[in-house]
């Protein structure tokens, strides 16, 4: 045990030598929350293609639909798939665990909070990057994730990009992908669906954003008034000091 | 009516008269300026932590299954949740500015000083206690970071001879970071160090209100008395005071209000990024780095390559502050009448520290482990330089009077 956090603590620095994991630049997924027709978009990929999986443990299929101005009769018949679950249950109807880790080697994680773990343009990328590789197990590899342990879920949108490959130094890297076989999207299409799905797990990350942001003005708005005046108290009273 | 009340309770505590000696009378000098806001602003953050904390308290659930969850419960299904969590969370941060920049003003106009050594010594152990205070804190949310970030830290102790290891055993409660430590530090985070950090502010309070305010000039007001035993250069703390800093409490909510509706995680140095992701003892995070306010201490550790001597040296980094009272010799307490070498050092302290804060943050390369060994020095060099030219200071005439 000693040793295990001997060997812990040292190697603190010289993990954070292989942060990041892939030097891939990250794209940027512009998404907006604003736009509540994209986010909807979001939902009903995200449930077509990803819940299967992924749970979203923490959030509420009412909260949702609220959130997201969808009614609850469309949220219970077209993306609640489990019969016996309730409208206000958390979205937790993915796989079980230890089955998961059977399949994949892991258990797929929970997606609730993934845009607050990894960024927007991580997902926007991630998404965009999977690549033809033999040698995995599901014959996809990703350039944001390399050796990732999940199928190219969404490649009959896509199609399957080609790795771009670079050597330096007779070390073969793949730097980036380029597109292979053909999706039924185009590229414009499939960024969009991308987009949505992003934006849509951003939203799920931290639901109460703008929300917030507007009570925010509110409070900033009166915080100046209060000083305003409380400056002008001050100034009142140390009028006889002075 | 009123004052026949008063009278009654006055017979029997002597409400009015603490009231006079702590508020209505208390001698306040005339000059305190910007730096002289942060003392009742660390009330103000220390009561906003005490009272979300509370409210905080209703509906988190201190077990390793179900703390991560009870947090997200909180932010999303509970009203108004996740403004408690934020300012919980913001106001942790918040108390840390506000006491960094505390104690630098004692450090720039001499408040530690004779007679100030015991309140300055309350002060350093209220600092004491809340790093141990946000350091639990820190666990409760039971994301990645709070896990590593306890579990590195923990372990530290075990770099201690002969008892390291029990020791560590002891802290956590298990040979890991596991529901027992999470468990003991819930206890501790929400009952043991609250009390004791209120009441070492009762403390700092009391010794401060015996010796009286220092201020910008490091004079003392009570050597200059006007016939009624009242000092030429105080005024009543109430209302001048308290009317200067409601206007203090204003300008300070502005900044926090703004980092808590527009930027709760703080550019990821409030909230961690990991920290959204539940606590996994089989997988490490990447990069382990503490929250920002423990970062300059970190740096230090960091910076030592022996294990042992890194906790030392990141003990004594804090330590040290602890006797700055006895390393200063010099008679003249406030900046405005020192040395230029005196100013410089104090100037090359705040840059010491600051860089320290971001070497911790970032991870380690060979060139900035260079920099921080040279931070470090600087760091501890301080003290020793002004132990050594505070005896024969060469110090400006001090005024009788107040400046303005």
């Amino acid at each position: 045990m000693k040793k295990l956090l001997i060997a812990l603590v040292t190697l603190v620095p010289s993990l954070a030598f292989a942060a990041g994991g892939s030097n891939v630049p990250l794209e940027s997924a512009n998404i907006d929350l604003r736009d509540t027709e994209s986010l909807q978009r979001g939902l009903d990929k995200f449930q077509q293609y990803c819940a299967g999986c992924h749970s979203q443990q923490y959030q509420r299929y009412n909260r949702v639909a609220e959130d997201l101005d969808i009614s609850i009769e469309d949220m219970r018949n077209n993306y609640m798939f489990d019969e016996t679950a309730k409208v206000g249950d958390l979205m937790e109807n993915a796989i079980p665990d230890a089955d998961a880790a059977k399949w994949f080697g892991a258990a797929p994680p929970d997606l609730t909070l993934v845009a607050r773990v990894r960024g927007e343009d991580w997902i926007y990328t991630y998404l965009k990057s999977f690549y033809r590789d033999d040698s995995r197990p599901f014959g996809v590899n990703n350039t944001v994730f390399p050796s990732v342990g999940m199928p190219h879920v969404m490649e009959e949108l896509q199609g399957l990009p080609e790795p771009v490959v670079e050597s330096h130094d007779g070390m073969t890297k793949v730097t980036g992908v380029k597109p292979g076989t053909a999706g039924s999207l185009s590229a414009e299409e499939y960024d969009q669906v991308v987009r949505d799905i992003t934006g849509y797990l951003v939203y799920s990350g931290d639901p109460v954003k703008l929300e917030r942001e507007s009570l925010g003005w509110w409070v900033m708005g009166f915080l100046f008034i209060f000083f305003i005046v409380a400056y002008l108290l001050k100034k009142e009273y140390w009028r006889d000091v002075h | 009516m009123v004052k026949n009340i008063i009278d009654w309770i006055d017979a029997r505590i002597p409400m009015t008269a603490t009231y006079n000696r702590h508020v209505g009378k208390y001698a306040t000098p005339t000059n305190f300026n910007f730096w002289y806001f942060f003392g009742s602003l660390a009330m103000l953050v220390l009561v906003n932590q005490l009272l979300t904390g509370i409210w905080l308290t209703m509906n988190y659930v201190p077990t390793a299954e179900g703390a991560f969850a009870s947090i997200e419960y909180i932010m999303r299904d509970v009203e108004y949740g996740w403004l408690l969590r934020y300012m919980h969370s913001t106001g942790a941060s918040a108390f840390f500015v506000v006491i960094y920049l505390h104690m630098f003003r004692g450090l720039i106009y001499g408040s530690y000083q004779k007679p100030r050594e015991l309140l300055w010594l309350f002060g350093m152990l209220i600092f004491l206690v809340l790093m141990a205070e946000a350091f639990m804190g820190y666990l409760l949310p039971w994301g990645q970071m709070s896990y590593w970030g306890a579990q590195v830290i923990i372990s530290l102790f075990g770099a201690i001879p002969v008892i390291g290891d029990d020791l560590t055993l002891w802290i956590r409660g298990d040979f890991v970071v596991s529901g027992a430590t999470l468990n003991r530090f819930f206890a501790l985070h929400v009952i043991a160090l609250p009390l004791v950090l209120v009441v070492l502010v009762f403390l700092h309070l009391i010794a401060l209100h015996e010796v009286g305010s220092n201020n910008p000039d490091g004079i003392e007001i009570k050597q200059n008395k006007d016939e009624n035993g009242w000092p030429k250069d105080g005024i009543p703390f109430h209302p001048y005071y308290t009317v200067k800093d409601i206007m203090g409490v204003a300008g300070f909510l502005i900044v926090f209000c703004y980092v808590l509706f527009f930027m709760p995680e703080g550019g990821g140095y409030f909230l961690e990024k990991p920290n959204f992701e539940a606590a996994n003892p089989m997988k490490t995070p990447e990069h382990i780095a503490p929250v920002w306010y423990f970062t300059p201490f970190y740096a230090i550790l960091r910076a030592i390559p022996d294990k042992l001597l890194g906790v030392v040296g990141m003990g004594l980094a804090i330590a040290v502050l602890f006797v700055l009272p006895w390393l200063d010799r010099c008679k003249v307490k406030s900046i405005r009448y020192r040395s230029m070498i005196h100013k410089l050092n104090i100037s090359q302290f705040a840059v010491s520290f600051v860089v320290l804060g971001y070497l911790g943050a970032v991870p380690a390369t060979p060139a900035l482990t260079i920099a921080a060994r040279i931070f470090t020095l600087t760091y501890f060099g301080f003290f020793v330089a002004l132990w050594v030219y505070s005896k024969n200071e060469k110090t400006k005439p001090v005024p009788e009077r107040l400046t303005h």
